[in-house]
């Protein structure tokens, strides 16, 4: 069962830069799991310290419950995808994708075998005399995926596999690399800064901030049920107003907001009588109307800006407390909002989420680096 | 620079009419004084090699010279790369402050001038106050097997060199990519990092084998009765036979650029056995145990067969200083004031090789990096320039001298600048044309969408970006002029330059030196070098010497 457990792992480079600060981890069997996180927040690094290529500085690291901490990339079993491909210049598609049997030293024809299947499995056998000079950037890393899977490895490390391709190939290879993992019971780890891309394709993600583990959980999870604010804001996208809360209900909130607006909002352990908090709201969680509707959470505005998206309409919209939020709505369907016009927003309790206020700000809070 | 000049330059750059009559005189330049006359000049004396087939003697001779040169040349490369890419290895892939301590002492031998090298490695081995002393007799006589020693020892820092610069640019992703598929380190490096790095090991090969062939001042004092190409070409130049020179030298020429032709076509199509893996003898070979071993086996020859070697000629140098002959050296009696002058010369005629092969070269280089001509013209000059590297200094100045002094009565001061220019432009052009080509070009495009005229572009974009390749190949330029014995042998007669002299005093053909004296003279030629090697660390900094 290639099962994967980090324990308190530590990853320093020089004195002051933590990649990776105290992190642990359990990667299930068979299971697609994403790591995310923004540019240099330590998620490559700690893709790298499982494939043994970083020696962590602190920490133990289990593969089907054994330690490896001391165990060279090459007798770990693992299939390593990398954003740059790594493809070998000198050999062809064949020699690449055979290269991991061939230096195991399995029988020719058990390589050449693997070889064709992996190739076929991502359809490129008859480029299999090709170099990588003379392929695309989405063959090259369909190589690079077959490569990794012909060495036989039951775990596949993907870092940013898709990050250099162009938007409609790396939808497509998402969707790709899943299947095949999933259809060869592989376990994956995928490296990826892409939000969109790990929620579509992962059973569970860890979002990473400086080294650090924010939230493990499913994509389901993580949208609605974001433990940070960080994560609010970095899985999808939220709408934050700042507030103080003012009276406690069964289910709800009262917190007050600039301009003394009162809203309800979902309680939380934040849920504290005068404490200051944060609302994050996501921006398709809002309601929008031309006149009120006697909802909860009535919120007018004027809308400063209308932005075109093809499946969405964005909305910016200046409430009358001069906060201004974010609202989208599906392009098909429903009312369309003009520039200048007045509106009302609203949005219930339940798809809100209460947070206490970050000790250094928000702002800092949400700092990608 | 005054404004107002930028503003001529820029706009005569922008006319395209400009650009092609300075790229025209460059290439006009090279053919006409750095590629005809020293590699074609000898044919004009082709008739004379008659005379030389009818002394049998003779010929058998210069035979065995030849052969000489090229087997110690392809030997010492082998072991050169056999010895130097472990000491690459070692300085690119290890960790420590201590490993820039190796990294410069590796370009030691490549920054002593050959003779004092040589003069070092002959007190070394062969003279009493060297390691012979332990023996009781010479340890080496002077003889072909130090000559190799001594061709070993200064083609090794080209292998360091140019291997270490290779590592660091190398993608280490491919070396790992390789070890999450299974593949052991020595797996890696037979089948993933030595054939992608092949063309960086065939062009050290080159250069090491040229360096060999070329070198002779050194050679001399080492070689004892033995005879290669190089000197054979020296004695028959000092016994005024010239049917025996031109042989020699046509021959030499000849064979280079066939060698040089059949590494460039069989370079590239050499392919390493990688199919096949041995994995329990290449882990067992990968272990930490044999990786120690080959460590400590590359530091033991490096510091035991180079660097002590390399560094003897210290001893003299300061026994100079104790017995009184630094206060001759200083007051310039005696034969210190042909030292001297010589060492004036010697600076002079590199310096001025070093401005001119800037001025001619750059339009050169740029052609070749950017290839501004065209790609196949571009590439056939990028071969060309090749020529002059590849082909014994001996030959060349031989080659030279013969062609000038054919058609016009040259004064020897400008034959000897002509031979040093010769052989410094290829290095200077060679250096730069790389620099440029690793320079995207997308910056240059840039800066010309807005608005920047082509000179404009070179002063602020490509001049600033490559200076640092420009310095570096500056002062290599310089120092190997400064080195330069073989081609000034050749085309002089009454001038001397400093490396000639030494040989002269080791040899005691004209004037009697005492070890004293030698070893001072070596000492200030290499406290010299070192101050231009201490200015290229300081002004140009470790990666870009690269």
């Amino acid at each position: 069962m290639p099962e994967i457990q980090l324990k308190n792992v530590t990853k320093r480079f020089g004195k002051k830069i933590v990649a990776v600060d105290d992190v642990s981890l359990e990667v299930y069997d068979r299971e697609y799991f994403s790591l995310i996180g923004p540019s240099g927040c330590g998620k490559t690094t700690l893709l790298r310290t499982v494939a043994g290529l970083v020696k962590p500085d602190r920490g133990e690291i289990y593969i089907d419950g054994v330690l490896v901490n001391d165990v060279p990339p090459e007798d770990r079993g693992i299939g390593f995808v990398f954003q740059t491909y790594a493809l070998f210049p000198h050999m062809n598609v064949f020699d690449n994708v055979t290269y991991g049997p061939r230096v195991k030293a399995w029988e020719e024809k058990r390589a050449a075998r693997l070889g064709r299947e992996t190739l076929e499995m991502v359809k490129l056998y008859k480029r299999f005399d090709a170099y990588p000079n003379e392929l695309s950037g989405g063959m090259m890393q369909r190589v690079a995926v077959a490569r990794a899977l012909a060495a036989g490895s039951k775990i596949l490390l993907l870092d940013e596999p898709l990050g250099a391709l162009d938007a409609k190939i790396r939808n497509e290879l998402r969707y790709e690399i899943r299947r095949l993992v999933k259809d060869l019971e592989l376990t994956a780890i995928h490296v990826t800064h892409d939000q969109a891309e790990a929620m579509a394709i992962s059973d569970r993600i860890a979002v990473m901030k400086k080294g650090r583990i924010l939230q493990v959980g499913t994509p389901y999870e993580l949208y609605m049920e974001p433990q940070q604010i960080f994560v609010a804001n970095f899985i999808g996208e939220s709408n934050f107003l700042e507030g103080r809360v003012v009276g406690l209900k069964d289910d709800v909130v009262v917190v007050r907001l600039r301009g003394d607006l009162k809203v309800e909002a979902k309680k939380s352990e934040a849920s504290q009588e005068n404490e200051r908090v944060v609302l994050a709201i996501r921006p398709e969680a809002f309601e929008i109307s031309k006149g009120r509707r006697k909802l909860v959470n009535e919120l007018k505005g004027v809308v400063e800006k209308v932005r075109f998206e093809g499946t969405d309409i964005r909305y910016e919209i200046r409430i009358v407390n001069d906060d201004s939020i974010t609202v989208v709505r599906p392009s098909l369907g429903g009312d369309w909002f003009k520039e200048n016009e007045k509106v009302t927003v609203s949005f219930l309790p339940e798809k809100s989420h209460t947070f206490l206020y970050p000790p250094q700000g928000l702002m800092a809070e949400l700092e990608l680096e | 620079m005054p404004r107002f000049k930028v503003t001529i330059f820029d706009e005569l750059s922008s006319h395209r009419i400009i650009t092609y009559v300075i790229y025209f005189c460059a290439i006009v330049f090279f053919f006409g004084l750095i590629l005809i006359p020293p590699i074609f000049g000898i044919g004009l004396k082709w008739y004379l090699v008659g005379e030389m087939i009818e002394n049998a003697e003779l010929m058998s001779r210069a035979v065995n010279a030849i052969l000489a040169s090229f087997a110690i040349a392809i030997f010492v490369s082998i072991i050169d790369l056999v010895a130097g890419i472990p000491t690459a290895w070692f300085v690119a892939r290890g960790k420590g402050r201590w490993l820039n301590i190796i990294d410069t002492l590796a370009d030691l031998p490549f920054v002593v001038p050959t003779v004092a090298l040589g003069y070092s490695l002959l007190l070394f081995w062969s003279e009493p106050q060297g390691v012979s002393s332990l023996f009781g007799s010479s340890l080496i006589s002077p003889g072909w097997l130090l000559v190799i020693l001594l061709h070993f020892v200064f083609s090794f820092p080209v292998i360091v060199r140019v291997m270490v610069g290779a590592l660091f640019d190398y993608q280490r992703t491919f070396e790992e990519a390789a070890r999450t598929l299974g593949a052991s380190p020595f797996t890696v490096d037979r089948t993933v990092t030595f054939p992608i790095l092949r063309p960086s090991l065939v062009g050290a090969f080159v250069l090491a084998f040229a360096r060999s062939v070329s070198e002779t001042g050194a050679t001399i004092m080492v070689a004892g009765s033995f005879e290669n190409g190089a000197i054979f070409v020296k004695n028959m130049k000092d016994m005024g036979q010239q049917g025996p020179l031109v042989f020699v030298s046509l021959v030499l020429i000849l064979i280079s650029c066939v060698i040089f032709g059949a590494i460039l076509i069989l370079g590239s199509r050499l392919r390493v056995p990688i199919r096949h893996v041995w994995p329990s003898i290449e882990r067992r070979l990968s272990s930490k145990s044999v990786t120690i071993t080959r460590d400590t086996l590359t530091m033991l020859v490096f510091f035991l067969l180079i660097i002590v070697p390399s560094l003897f000629v210290a001893f003299p140098a300061f026994t100079a200083v104790m017995d009184g002959t630094i206060g001759k050296a200083v007051s310039s009696s005696g034969i210190w004031q042909d030292y001297w002058s010589s060492l004036g010369l010697s600076y002079f005629v590199g310096g001025l090789a070093t401005l001119l092969s800037i001025v001619a070269g750059l339009p050169m280089a740029i052609m070749i990096g950017r290839k501004r001509i065209g790609k196949s013209l571009s590439a056939i000059l990028d071969i060309l320039i090749n020529i002059p590297i590849i082909v014994p200094s001996t030959a060349l100045g031989a080659s030279l001298g013969i062609f000038w002094t054919n058609f016009a009565f040259v004064p020897e001061i400008m034959l000897l600048i002509l031979a040093h220019l010769s052989i410094t432009y290829s290095y200077f052009v060679r250096s730069m044309a790389a620099a440029i080509e690793r320079t995207d070009i997308e910056l240059e495009n840039a800066a010309r969408i807005h608005g920047a005229k082509p000179f404009t572009v070179f002063r602020t974009i490509i001049l600033p970006l490559t200076k640092y390749s420009l310095l570096a190949g500056a002062i290599m330029v310089l120092t190997r002029s400064v080195s330069e014995t073989g081609a000034t042998l050749a085309v002089v007669s009454q001038l001397r330059t400093v490396p000639v002299l030494l040989v002269d005093w080791v040899k005691g053909t004209a004037v009697q030196a005492t070890s004293s004296d030698v070893g001072l003279g070596c000492g200030i030629l290499v406290v010299l070098s070192f101050t231009v090697l201490l200015f290229l660390k300081l002004g140009v900094g470790r990666k870009s010497v690269y």
